[in-house]
């Protein structure tokens, strides 16, 4: 502030540019002119404030709009419309491609080579065979009947129906051939090619064929490594925390764990994954890819976040409550569990649920112990291989399929939801739960 | 099988040693509870520790060495020939029987010796599980009946209860110095074996890194060569990119929240960048590869500059938007914490706000801002998804933002991801780094914690 001072004491003396002395130095032109600049100042930092919070909106904008943009279609599949007569000599060879094809042929009688066939046969999903066995598999007494069904068509098929190649363009530069637009404009103006809620998507485990991948095993995965991470994390955190708040003298040792507690909630994720490697992969002969070692890795990781939020949570309940506890008898212990922790427990839960919902997204630690894995089935128990959904959008986004950069944008869409929903879980409860001492 | 109906046994028991305690206790007093020294459920609860608490000791201990003891067993049946050898081929042999022991094919005619001593080191586990479920089982029963037999209106079973709580409370707050502990020892250990066969110094300060190893000795252009300056290189302008873009943005925003918005607008605003520190770095990271890359070369070449499709400046902008939460909060932390008569005063001597700001609060709150970038430094170096996924994987000692570079946690996850052998220095090359990495963050972050520390009790 001196400086200001010093230059206001200068204005004292009439610049040379002004003709009348000043009736006060208030009144002074050179007064008026830095004042002016002054504001000015003013409001460009403010602006540049303003600007600052806009670009930080502006870029959570375009991060979840590009994510939008891209992955919404992902929820709709193509599929195609079929009268499909299964003769009971194909289903007894379990031959399910055969009647498929029939069918097909059948909707373009004019094609008859074998290019042109050829054409047709990749209209349809490689998976659409099975579809169809799952189909007389749940219902027998389909075989020799004619039916009419939906199968999935192949994902570029999916992706021209929803825009993804440019009719406009030359056949060599559009990556797909006109006779296979031709051929499914044709089934679009029949309407036997049409657009359906995309399930496969929801329920099938990862695919090498877009139209076929779904993010079912990496969300089964999720759950089974949350649930692990849960179970020993939570427990785990919320009891060092009463230790470290409640009984633990002030002394070298504790003070060596706060510190140590607060650096480890600092420490990059990855380098939880190389703990995991060594040791519970590397020493103690646990399996690959098992949600059982996800979730030990993610436990670890997520404890000093639980650790600090309930010892914050801990800290606001005021010494009265405790005071009162033990004036009336009750040992430090049944003060604590009795009427402390309840206390805190909104606190808790709320440090609890961001520290789950950072563990949910979280990938690096787990590329390193073989989650990174391509894993077709759904897994049934703690130690089947399996693959969680951060995991699963990282191996998507490698792969250069369109249909697969669809999925990979919906899955995030997916995985956001969730995190929002967490987080604002959350937030409510600590609005309502929210206690002011 | 053995250990779920051993679990549910346990609890089973548990449960009915509480029952029994608590029963016990009242009726060893006819009733009258208050001659008892502890109230009844302590008695419960006195019982079922000592039903469960032994035979939960026992699975523990029985469980982490019983694989090993079975493998003992069957190694020394088997003839030396087999068993002597280097630690690759014994490793071998024992993957071989752990593999056909589990009915996985090795995908190779076994010796039919090891196919028997799959077989007897099946045998031995299905045994150990039983004998396990026997003792376990008749150890809680024991403790069981200890434990309601020492039940009486004396038994002082408060104060024994809360001894068993209390150790269980150090043991958890234990965890987080042994997890500590256990990664110093991991990556200690393995970088030690690392740096027995590449010279720490030429790892530090050699400038070529291809961490390919030939696998035959007529393999061609696969030396191996460990020079990780191009990563930490790699790593730092990366970080400063980030740090160019989060710094000022966060801190401008932290400064508007604080002192500008008014009441509406910071309720709209503080969930939309909790929202923006909400988001997976995965999700940065396919946005980092598919748009703003993309963005970032369509915009160079329309300013005729040659940039890479995995340039460094694509990476670092979005890792910058990552963490300009995280600077905007903990920068609003410290300057909130700025007294408001320190603000006042500065009004009071006519200065304008963002005067106040810019020489009075910043200069306040400064140790905080710095702690704060530091520990964003920290972050960047440590962020792995969005520079493995949008920055390049080849070395490249530049200083040019607009080519591909690789950083040392995009080569820790690439190393490690896939299959690998335990032995060989690329795999081992990971654990180098990450022990660089660990004691770089570790060191920022000790530094940050205590300027924060130290500065929140100077104005508390």
């Amino acid at each position: 502030m001196t400086d200001l001072v010093e230059r206001d004491a200068a204005a004292v003396t009439p610049s040379p540019a002004s003709t009348t002395p000043p009736k006060s130095r208030l009144r002074s032109e050179a007064f008026a002119r830095r004042l002016r600049a002054r504001h000015a100042a003013e409001r460009r930092f403010r602006l540049a404030g303003a600007a600052a919070v806009a670009l930080a909106a502006l870029m959570l904008v375009l991060l979840l709009g590009s994510i939008v943009a891209k992955g919404a279609s992902a929820f709709l599949e193509a599929r195609i419309r079929l009268e499909v007569t299964l003769d009971p000599a194909d289903v007894a060879d379990r031959n399910y491609a055969a009647p498929l094809r029939r069918a097909l042929y059948a909707q373009f009688p004019q094609v008859t080579d074998r290019a042109g066939r050829r054409v047709l046969n990749d209209l349809l999903s490689s998976g659409a065979p099975y579809e169809l066995e799952a189909m007389v598999a749940k219902n027998p007494a389909l075989a020799g009947t004619t039916q009419t069904i939906w199968v999935r068509a192949d994902d570029q098929i999916d992706q021209l129906v929803k825009g993804g190649y440019r009719r406009d363009l030359p056949e060599s530069e559009r990556g797909l051939s006109d006779a296979k637009v031709a051929a499914a404009d044709a089934l679009l103006a029949s309407g036997a090619l049409a657009q359906g809620f995309n399930t496969t998507l929801f329920t099938a485990g990862d695919s090498r064929e877009p139209e076929q991948a779904g993010i079912g095993g990496a969300i089964v995965g999720s759950l089974l490594t949350l649930l692990v991470t849960m179970a020993l994390s939570v427990p785990t955190g919320i009891a060092a925390a009463v230790y470290l708040e409640e009984f633990a003298p002030k002394n070298r040792w504790t003070d060596l764990i706060e510190v140590n507690i607060n650096n480890l909630a600092a420490v990059p994720s990855i380098i939880f994954g190389l703990l995991g490697l060594a040791v519970f992969l590397g020493f103690f002969g646990m399996p690959r890819s098992a949600p059982l070692v996800g979730g030990l890795v993610m436990a670890l990781m997520t404890l000093p976040v639980i650790i600090i939020a309930s010892r914050v949570a801990l800290k606001a309940v005021p010494p009265s409550i405790r005071q009162a506890a033990l004036g009336i008898g009750a040992s430090p212990l049944q003060t604590v569990l009795h009427h402390v922790l309840p206390l805190a427990m909104p606190g808790i839960l709320t440090g609890t649920i961001i520290g789950m919902a950072r563990a949910l997204g979280e990938t690096a630690p787990l590329l390193l112990i073989g989650m990174v894995a391509f894993i077709v089935d759904v897994p049934h128990g703690l130690t089947d291989s399996a693959t969680v959904l951060p995991v699963q959008i990282y191996m998507w986004a490698d792969s250069p399929e369109r249909a697969f950069t669809e999925r990979t944008s919906a899955a995030i869409l997916i995985l956001l939801g969730v995190l929002i929903l967490l987080n604002g879980a959350a937030v409510i409860l600590r609005k309502i739960f929210e206690r002011r001492w | 099988m053995q250990l779920t109906l051993l679990a549910l046994i346990l609890a089973l028991l548990t449960l009915i040693g509480f029952m029994i305690g608590r029963s016990r206790a009242a009726a060893s007093v006819g009733g009258r509870v208050a001659e008892l020294h502890s109230v009844p459920s302590y008695h419960g609860v006195y019982v079922a520790l000592w039903a469960g608490l032994p035979a939960l000791l026992l699975f523990v201990a029985w469980t982490a060495s019983e694989g090993w003891l079975a493998m003992q067993l069957v190694l020394s049946a088997l003839p030396e020939r087999l068993t002597t050898g280097d630690g690759q081929s014994v490793a071998l042999l024992k993957a071989d029987i752990l593999n056909l022991a589990h009915g996985i094919s090795t995908g190779r005619n076994s010796d039919p010796l090891v196919v028997e001593a799959a077989r007897r080191y099946a045998g031995f586990r299905d045994l150990a599980g039983w004998s396990l479920l026997a003792v376990g089982a008749s150890l809680a029963v024991a403790g069981l009946a200890w434990g309601r037999h020492r039940i009486g209106p004396d038994l002082r079973a408060r104060p024994a209860v809360e001894r068993v709580v209390r150790v269980a409370l150090v043991v958890c707050s234990l965890v987080a110095i042994l997890t500590t502990v256990g990664i110093v020892l991991s990556l200690l250990f393995e970088a030690l074996r690392f740096f027995s066969v590449v010279s720490p110094l030429d790892f530090l300060f050699g400038t070529h890194w291809s961490p390919q190893m030939a696998m035959r000795a007529d393999q061609v252009g696969s030396s191996g060569s460990f020079g990780a300056i191009p990563l930490f290189a790699g790593t730092l302008l990366i970080t400063v990119i980030a740090m160019a873009v989060a710094v000022p943005v966060g801190l401008m925003a932290a400064i508007y929240m604080s002192e500008y918005a008014g009441r509406g607008v910071r309720t709209w605003l503080k969930p939309a960048l909790e929202i923006l520190a909400g988001i997976p770095t995965v999700v940065y990271g396919f946005f980092a590869a598919l748009t703003m890359a993309p963005f970032v070369r369509s915009v160079g070449e329309g300013l005729g500059l040659d940039v890479s499709s995995e340039s460094a400046l694509a990476a670092g902008i979005v890792m910058g938007v990552m963490i300009i939460p995280f600077v905007s909060s903990l920068s609003d932390d410290v300057i909130n914490a700025v007294p408001q008569s320190l603000r006042d005063g500065s009004y009071g001597l006519g200065a304008t706000k963002s005067e106040t700001i810019r020489q009075v609060v910043l200069p306040a709150a400064l140790p905080g801002i710095v702690a704060a970038v530091m520990l964003a430094v920290s972050r960047a170096i440590g962020e792995t998804m969005i520079v493995t996924m949008a920055s390049g994987l080849t070395a490249n000692l530049t200083a040019n933002p607009l080519q591909a570079v690789t950083t040392v946690t995009t080569q820790i996850a690439t190393l490690l991801v896939g299959d690998q052998e335990f032995d060989s220095p690329k795999t081992l090359s990971a654990f180098g780094l990450g022990l660089v990495l660990f004691l770089v963050t570790l060191c920022l972050n000790m530094v940050a914690l205590r300027v924060v520390r130290t500065y929140r009790e100077k104005y508390d």
